[in-house]
């Protein structure tokens, strides 16, 4: 049985999993750039620092990078394991990005990581230089299979339902790669990525600034993170507009519950900068807009309506009468006692009403029997179409706020680099410091805006969410998820304790013995106690 | 573009070389893992071990991950009823792989031996619970396990955990976990010198000896169990639907196909040439020629599984017509095809680069390398 409790704990589970992989991915994907510079960078010059700072923020990149792997296993097997359904429904064209994100971009980057570490003594600089770009290279190949992938869950082109297989076909492999859809998630993601590693380099730099410590190092690696960074703010701005473009075209429900858009405007639609929007009278208070300004973002013209809440919902409940004739035409289809006569009297019916058969199979959570079918369950099963306004409207808010606000700081951090003044400025030296969260907020709410508002479906528009799941029971549910969030928060505290371990030894943590001194947090010392902290001279 | 039914079989082939793949590359660094407490005394003779397979692991383990891709790209509901079906197991196996990487990349970091220590029987289970659980499945599969479809082919599996652990499957695991262990120990001996090549050596006998008795004995009770064979339906080439066949359930049926084609009797020969050859090879201490004689055995061992079954993938032991096989658990002729050429455009160029990283690390890891490189090792 499929009850609501085995559908709310398989979302709970997913989400809670696919969030954890999210806290240490976007490091991953922004840290590995930021190494390939600062090798670059060594190559370049041939300063010794430049080694060091890749080695060392190399350190805790691997730190991070254990836990991306750990949580990323589990989601590569989750589709399987809990969502059972989808994955028969879905894996033909699914599975596709998921198997050349094995092929293309996990071995590259698995196995050159492996040799960015140990292959210091054993290769020549250039020759570990493209180690570290491959590494790269490959997580950010990753991101965009995987984006190609979930890109197709909001916008699902390229492919078919065949009745006789009972599941959705491969049809254009180029259009699901080529979906704007997920070409405008892949740029904004890794960007997204970019900014969060920006934020961590400039800000652990700027706490070594303020310390009064490591200076050169920290004050070059502030630099990079400041470049990187300002470029990285700038695309994630452009790149979540271009995301917003696409949604507009492609998933109207979830841009018109993002902006708290209830009623169709005339175009072009005001934008709402604030509001405190309410699912319960559906209407927003204290709504403060700027006129015109959706209108543009949304369609880029001045003509072209964004239709709201109340008209989508409207015509859902066309779709869903529609469906329902597809499901019931489905049914005789797949049936092995129907005549050949009836089954060919229904398959007209269904090609006639198979777009829509999506929205027949909502009303499954309702009535098994598509003959009982009445309109108030037909309301119903329309109204769920629409996810909740509120958390969509403030976690949208929320997110292109931070991306205003770290706009500002790369953009001071950057014009006082380029000063060289950033070291005095310990205002903006304690901003990045406390900025260090933020970026992981930004995702992860980017995330909720994007999954959430997909609700109910588990790809748009072709298979609901609670069809989705596998037959397991809650109690299996209720152990996996107790299991997953107590494994993932130990293991979470060991990578946070040695983060801030390592970040706190800093470039001391390499035992090369220029930088700082090294006996204490349990580190054995190649540098005897008491030896004051020695600099070499080709540092300078 | 190449035929359904070619595909089909060659989409079967393919998924097995996967599982060969993992098992020689990925279960070489389990096979260490497993060994880790046993071989290693001290912490540096620890830290050598795993040094053999620091640069390594995470690409093997890619092995296993593009494994599970391409199940789900190629044959979709095995992916789906599989892995639903056998939810704790799966479990089990991802709760192991979670010690992998930390306990890799974390272990060293910190200079405390309870904190050592822990990791050591973290990277133990996460190098000996998947094999096992592998072998434990693959011990299932042989005699069926009790799943069925609905019309709208929902897959419903009906067994619990428990009755996963039947003796045949337990007997397969250890098959398994052998046959890994030690070509885990061949390739410890091939990186490693003195005490701990000693130590991996007699693993290494161990291990080839139990895997040798265990296949040979796994083989005389299939010809006991029920085996499933196709009677009629559905045309091989067909669209794939699993509920159109029809499904006769026959004791020795498994062994059919070696009846029918006789040839197909050496793949099970070099499953157990290449472990005694394995075992010969350890004994005279020439590594590099053991590891490959395991990686044969492994192939022949796999192997046998597979053409046993063949074409069944999935029996069903409670609805033997949902059984699911290479010709109706499948993906369409169009993705089947597009993942063939990413697989044959991928995998050489993988194979390269994997080589070239083994290459460049390539030599003994010594005690003297793990003191001189104490914040760098692993
Ligand atoms: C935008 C990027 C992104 C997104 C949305 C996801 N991942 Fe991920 N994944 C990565 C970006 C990434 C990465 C950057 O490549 C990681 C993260 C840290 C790391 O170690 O590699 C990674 C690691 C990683 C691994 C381990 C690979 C290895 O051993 O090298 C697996 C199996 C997955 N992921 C699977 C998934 C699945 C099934 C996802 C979707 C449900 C998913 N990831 C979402
Ligand atoms: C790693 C970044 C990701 C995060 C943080 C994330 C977050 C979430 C959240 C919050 C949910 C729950 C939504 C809800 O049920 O209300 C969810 C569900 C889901 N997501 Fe994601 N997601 C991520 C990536 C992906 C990707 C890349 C895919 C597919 C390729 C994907 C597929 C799914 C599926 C199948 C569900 C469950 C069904 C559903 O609830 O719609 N997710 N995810
Ligand atoms: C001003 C800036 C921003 C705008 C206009 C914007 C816009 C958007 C939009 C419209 C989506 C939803 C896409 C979908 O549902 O498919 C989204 C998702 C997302 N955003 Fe942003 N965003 C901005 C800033 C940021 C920042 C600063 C971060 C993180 C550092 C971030 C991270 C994400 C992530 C991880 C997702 C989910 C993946 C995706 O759907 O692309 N965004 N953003």
């Amino acid at each position: 049985m499929l009850t609501d409790e085995l559908v709310d704990l398989s979302r709970l589970q997913f989400a809670v999993t696919a969030m954890y992989h999210f806290l240490f991915v976007p490091l991953t994907l922004g840290l590995a750039f930021i190494l390939v510079i600062m090798e670059s960078c060594y190559v370049l010059t041939g300063r010794q620092v430049y080694k060091d700072m890749t080695q060392f923020w190399g350190k805790l990149f691997g730190i991070n990078f254990a836990l991306g792997v750990t949580t990323g296993i589990t989601l590569e097997f989750q589709f399987g394991t809990n969502w059972a359904y989808y994955s028969h429904y879905m894996g033909d064209i699914f599975g596709a990005p998921l198997a050349i994100e094995g092929l293309m971009a996990f071995f590259l980057e698995s196995t050159f990581i492996g040799l960015f570490f140990f292959g210091w003594d054993r290769l020549s600089k250039q020759k570990h230089l493209l180690v570290t770009f491959l590494m790269a290279f490959g997580s950010n190949l990753s991101a965009l299979w995987i984006l190609i992938a979930n890109g197709w869950m909001q916008d699902p082109v390229g492919s078919e339902f065949s009745y006789v297989t009972m599941r959705m076909e491969l049809t254009d492999f180029w259009a699901v790669v080529f979906n704007p859809t997920a070409q405008a998630k892949f740029v904004h993601t890794v960007s997204a990525g970019y900014v969060t590693a920006s934020v961590f380099v400039l800000a652990i730099s700027s706490w070594y600034l303020l310390k009064g410590r490591d200076l050169d190092f920290a004050k070059r690696s502030f630099r990079i993170a400041a470049a990187f960074g300002f470029a990285s703010a700038c695309s994630v701005i452009v790149l979540g507009d271009e995301s917003g473009y696409t949604v507009t075209e492609s998933q109207q429900t979830k841009l018109a519950a993002m902006e708290g858009m209830w009623e169709t405007h005339p175009a072009p639609a005001p934008f709402t900068l604030f509001a405190l929007p309410d699912d319960a009278t559906r209407s927003n208070q204290y709504a403060v807009e700027i006129p015109w300004a959706m209108g543009i973002i949304g369609t880029r013209s001045l003509d072209k309506e964004i239709p709201g809440i109340k008209e989508i919902e409207a015509e859902n409940r066309q779709r869903i009468a529609s469906g329902v004739e597809a499901v019931k035409a489905l049914e005789i289809l797949r049936s092995k006692a129907a005549e050949p006569a009836a089954k060919e009297a229904a398959l007209p019916v269904f090609e006639a009403h198979k777009a829509d058969l999506g929205f027949g199979l909502l009303l499954k959570k309702y009535a098994s029997d598509m003959n009982q079918v009445t309109p108030e369950l037909i309301a119903r099963a329309a109204a769920d179409t629409i996810p909740k306004v509120a958390p969509m409207f403030w976690a949208f808010r929320l997110m292109v706020g931070l991306g205003f606000a770290f706009f500002a700081l790369f953009a001071l951090a950057l014009y006082y680099s380029l000063k060289d003044k950033f070291t005095e400025k310990t205002w903006l030296l304690r901003w990045a410091v406390w900025f260090i969260p933020m970026p992981w907020i930004a995702c992860e709410l980017g995330w909720f805006v994007a999954e959430y508002g997909r609700q109910p479906w588990t790809v748009y528009g072709v298979l609901p969410t609670h069809l989705s799941v596998s037959s397991l029971t809650p109690a299996s549910l209720y152990g996996s998820l107790a299991g997953f969030v107590g494994f993932y928060t130990l293991l979470l505290i060991v990578e946070m304790y040695l983060m801030i371990k390592f970040a706190r030894l800093g470039p001391a943590s390499l035992g090369t013995g220029r930088y700082g001194d090294l006996s204490f947090a349990g580190q054995a010392s190649t540098v005897p106690p008491g030896t004051p902290a020695t600099r070499h001279p080709s540092d300078f | 573009m190449i035929d359904y039914l070619t595909l089909k079989f060659i989409w079967w082939l393919l998924v097995g070389l996967l599982l060969v793949g993992f098992a020689i590359m990925d279960g070489h660094d389990m096979g260490v893992g497993t060994l880790l407490p046993f071989v290693g005394k001290t912490d540096e003779e620890r830290r050598v071990a795993i040094n053999t397979v620091g640069p390594h692991w995470d690409g093997n383990q890619v092995w296993f991950i593009t494994g599970g891709g391409a199940i789900f790209a190629a044959w979709p509901l095995v992916y789906a009823t599989a892995f639903s079906g056998f939810y704790w197991a799966m479990l089990a196996v991802l709760w192991a792989l979670f010690f992998r990487p930390v306990g890799f990349d974390y272990r060293s970091k910190v200079n405390n031996p309870t904190w050592r220590s822990t990791w050591d029987w973290g990277l133990f289970v996460g190098g000996f619970v998947p094999p096992l659980i592998f072998g434990v499945a693959f011990g299932n599969l042989l005699q069926g396990v009790p799943f069925h479809f609905d019309e709208t082919l929902r897959p419903f599996y009906t067994g619990s955990f428990w009755a996963l652990l039947n003796p045949f499957a337990l007997l397969c695991g250890v098959v398994s976990s052998a046959m890994i262990t030690a070509h885990g120990a061949h390739y410890l001996m091939l990186r490693s010198e003195g005490a701990i090549f000693e130590r991996a050596r007699l693993g290494a006998l161990a291990c080839g000896i139990i895997a040798l008795i265990c296949f040979v004995g796994a083989g005389f009770w299939v010809q006991a169990l029920p085996g499933h064979v196709i009677t009629g339906g559905a045309d091989a080439a067909a669209l794939p639907n699993p509920l159109d066949k029809t499904v006769a359930v026959v004791a020795g049926g498994w062994l059919h196909n070696f009846k029918n084609m006789p040839l197909l009797w050496s793949v099970p020969a070099l499953g157990i040439a290449g472990l005694i050859m394995g075992g010969l090879m350890a004994w005279v201490r020439r590594p590099g020629l053991a590891f490959i004689a395991s990686s044969l055995a492994m192939t022949g061992i796999i192997g046998t599984a597979g053409v046993a079954m063949f074409p069944f993938i999935m029996p069903s032991s409670s609805d033997p017509a949902s059984g699911l096989t290479a010709w109706d658990a499948v993906s369409s002729h169009f993705t089947l095809g597009l993942m063939f050429g990413a697989t044959v455009i991928f995998m050489p160029l993988i194979i390269f680069y994997t080589s070239w990283a083994y290459k460049v690390m390539a030599g003994k890891v010594t005690l003297d390398f793990i003191r001189a490189n104490d914040k760098k090792a692993y």
